[in-house]
């Protein structure tokens, strides 16, 4: 559960984020709008990674702002590039790193990377370098590497821009499938169409909030106002 | 979309303090580097170990290759400032010590420290430091006027003194010997010297914020 | 890609604890230039080789690891025999490479993981003064991971610009190329601050 209470934010003297109020409950929520609206700093709100000039966001009961930390160890967060978030050499290690402060023994933590790699698809993988992965395993790794921790809530800034058809629709099965709360910014309207709620953003404030064909048309008027 | 630096934006760069002011966050230990601080240093380390692999070009004479690697390592100063230049440098030097072949010409491993040519790449890392020192002197803007002094003075004074002390020693050479001998490398040196100061006051145009502010250390 | 310079195999020296081969290094070469006698290099020729072979590293790239230090052995040889005589010349310039093919020995035969290990195991006690062991395992895995990172920008900034048609510009080339990086290590930044890195020890 994500609540947005009278959030806004400037960077500098550049207001991205106005009024913002939402209660998020819904398992899976969809946030669309044009470049530069202010969706990945509404997302990135939700860690802590910007915190806002104004207003406060509260994840399951915690105060991003106060109680980052532990907000930060309940909340994980897909970037749009996976090659960035990959940080050891090899996806083994990388899922390994997550689990560093897991109090695991080192034969538990071998256990869980290789099931984890087992079930993102990456176990033929695991010891070669990360370089060698294509962008779709990589974002795949991101995912494994993040969900190993069991977040309550997952974050995805546009987690599928780099990935073919494929891949894109084995993410979103993947997102879909998840125990935990989803908040998925994107631009593919394939993926917002059949959610239960979507946000529509434009000029860093809410200006649609409803079903996933609504927000879907509502974004493309917006396009298609804007394109003349 | 990456994002730009601003003024009051506590994703900024600066040094170590990153999360500082969240309450909650500990922070990074007070010596320590933060997350971010982390990533710079790690990635201009990586910086200098690609400038090194393609075409090394040994000059004839005295084993020690011409490549841009001294440019990055100068780079690395001017651009993060002393202290995050220096401890990519350390990185390297570490690396090769693991056995990774970090050097230009693929060099590295042990045998890089048992040989006479160490001090040279020993020098990075005071080198750096000097440099970054230097260069941040106006920051959080960057002077092409205390840029050059970093680069002559830590660039290239640094390393090439540490360089001739320890060939000097290894080798059993009179110092004058070794720095004469060494002396081949300093007009390529300044060459780079000049390219790092043009590409770092390029660079500090594209992405303000870069070095440290000053009174955090450099 | 950064492939190691590690050989793989299974003789004793690859057995062998880290530390001790980097003691017994430090201790065989310290004595090998110690004893300033033309034998002492001599000596740790037929030794190095012996271990080297022993260690089933092969003649091959032995011979290799010589020629690859020809230039500095034949700068060095001809400045002391100039300066110092034939004897003096063996002895530094014997001694010298002796102890590099030694020392590529303990690098051909010890994994990286294995000498991390150490490494990180050794810097324990400087916790004190401020260095956390963890956090130089994570800087060096996180620099072997960007190499790679960094080679495909670098291909990018090339290709981009022979496109532009700036074939011979380094500044074409490294402006874009330093730009991006430093793109990319905020992006690893923030990967990492999402990960917890920032944070302090758990709960
Ligand atoms: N760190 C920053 N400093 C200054 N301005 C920033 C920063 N980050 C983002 N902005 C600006 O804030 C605005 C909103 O950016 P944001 O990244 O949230 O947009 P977005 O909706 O995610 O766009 P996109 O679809 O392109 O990813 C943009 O105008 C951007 O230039
Ligand atoms: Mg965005």
């Amino acid at each position: 559960m994500i609540t947005f209470d009278g959030v806004g934010h400037r960077f500098g003297d550049r207001t991205v984020l106005r009024g913002i109020d939402l209660d998020l409950r819904e398992r899976f929520v969809g946030v669309v709008g044009a470049n530069g609206s202010g969706k990945s700093t509404l997302a990135r709100c939700v860690n802590g990674l910007v915190r806002p000039t104004s207003g406060r966001v509260v994840v399951d009961g915690l105060d991003v702002g106060r109680q980052t930390a532990r907000v930060r160890r309940r909340v994980g967060f897909v970037f749009p590039d996976p090659a960035a978030q990959i940080v050891m050499p090899t996806p083994a290690e990388d899922v390994a790193f997550s689990l560093r402060r897991a109090g695991l023994s080192r034969s538990q933590t071998t256990a869980r990377v290789e099931e984890t790699l087992e079930r993102f698809g990456l176990a033929g993988h695991a010891d070669h370098p990360a370089g060698l992965l294509s962008s779709g395993q990589r974002q795949l790794l991101a995912l494994a590497s993040i969900l190993v921790t069991e977040p309550d809530v997952l974050v995805c800034d546009e987690p599928t821009t780099l990935l073919d058809l494929r891949h894109t629709r084995r993410v979103a099965a993947l997102l879909h499938g998840l125990p935990q709360q989803v908040l998925m910014v994107t631009h593919d309207l394939e993926l917002l169409g059949g959610l239960e709620r979507v946000i529509v953003v434009d000029e860093g404030r809410v200006v649609a909030d409803g079903d996933g064909p609504a927000g879907v048309a509502t974004y493309r008027a917006l396009m298609e106002a804007d394109a003349c | 979309m990456a994002t730009r630096a601003t003024p009051d934006d506590p994703t900024r760069r600066e040094t170590g303090t990153s999360a500082s002011s969240v309450p909650d966050v500990p922070g990074p230990r007070a010596r320590g580097l933060g997350a971010r601080d982390l990533a710079y240093v790690a990635t201009f380390a990586a910086l200098i170990v690609v400038l090194g692999l393609p075409g090394a070009i040994f000059a004839f004479g005295s084993g020690v290759p011409i490549t841009l690697q001294t440019f990055g390592v100068m780079l690395a100063g001017l651009i993060l400032g002393g202290r995050r230049g220096a401890l990519a440098c350390l990185l390297v030097v570490a690396l090769c010590a693991l056995g990774l072949p970090v050097l230009a010409g693929g060099r590295g491993g042990l045998g890089v420290f048992a040989g006479p040519t160490v001090g040279f790449l020993l020098g990075w890392v005071p080198g750096a430091a000097v440099t970054g020192w230097l260069a941040a002197r106006r920051a959080p803007g960057f002077s092409v006027p205390w840029g050059t002094a970093g680069a002559l003075l830590g660039g290239i004074g640094v390393v090439h003194a540490l360089g001739v002390l320890v060939l000097a020693w290894r080798a059993h050479l009179a110092p004058s010997a070794a720095l004469t001998a060494d002396l081949v490398f300093v007009p390529g040196d300044l060459v780079k010297a000049a390219l790092a100061v043009v590409v770092a006051a390029a660079v500090h145009r594209a992405v303000p914020g870069l070095l440290p502010p000053r009174g955090a250390r450099p | 890609m950064l492939t190691s310079l590690y050989v793989p195999g299974h003789s004793w020296l690859h057995r062998a604890p880290v530390g001790g081969k980097v003691l017994g290094l430090l201790v065989a070469t310290t004595l090998l230039l110690a004893w300033r006698d033309p034998a002492a290099p001599a000596l740790g020729a037929v030794v190095v080789a012996a271990v080297h072979l022993g260690a089933g590293l092969g003649v091959r790239r032995l011979l290799a690891q010589v020629w690859a230090l020809r230039w500095v052995v034949a700068v060095l040889a001809v400045l002391q025999w100039w300066a110092a005589g034939p004897r003096e010349a063996v002895v530094v310039v014997g001694g010298l490479l002796v102890a590099i093919l030694a020392a590529g020995v303990v690098t051909a035969t010890t994994r990286i993981e294995a000498m991390m290990d150490a490494v990180v195991g050794a810097l324990g006690p400087l916790r004190r003064v401020g260095v956390d062991p963890d956090r130089v395992a994570l800087a060096l895995g996180l620099t072997i991971r960007t190499v790679p990172a960094l080679t495909g920008i670098a291909r990018e900034v090339a290709d981009a610009r022979a496109a532009r048609g700036m074939g011979r510009s380094p500044r074409a080339l490294l402006v874009p190329l330093v730009v991006r990086a430093v793109r990319h290590a905020d992006a690893v930044g923030d990967a990492l601050v999402a990960r917890g890195v920032d944070d302090g020890p758990g709960e």
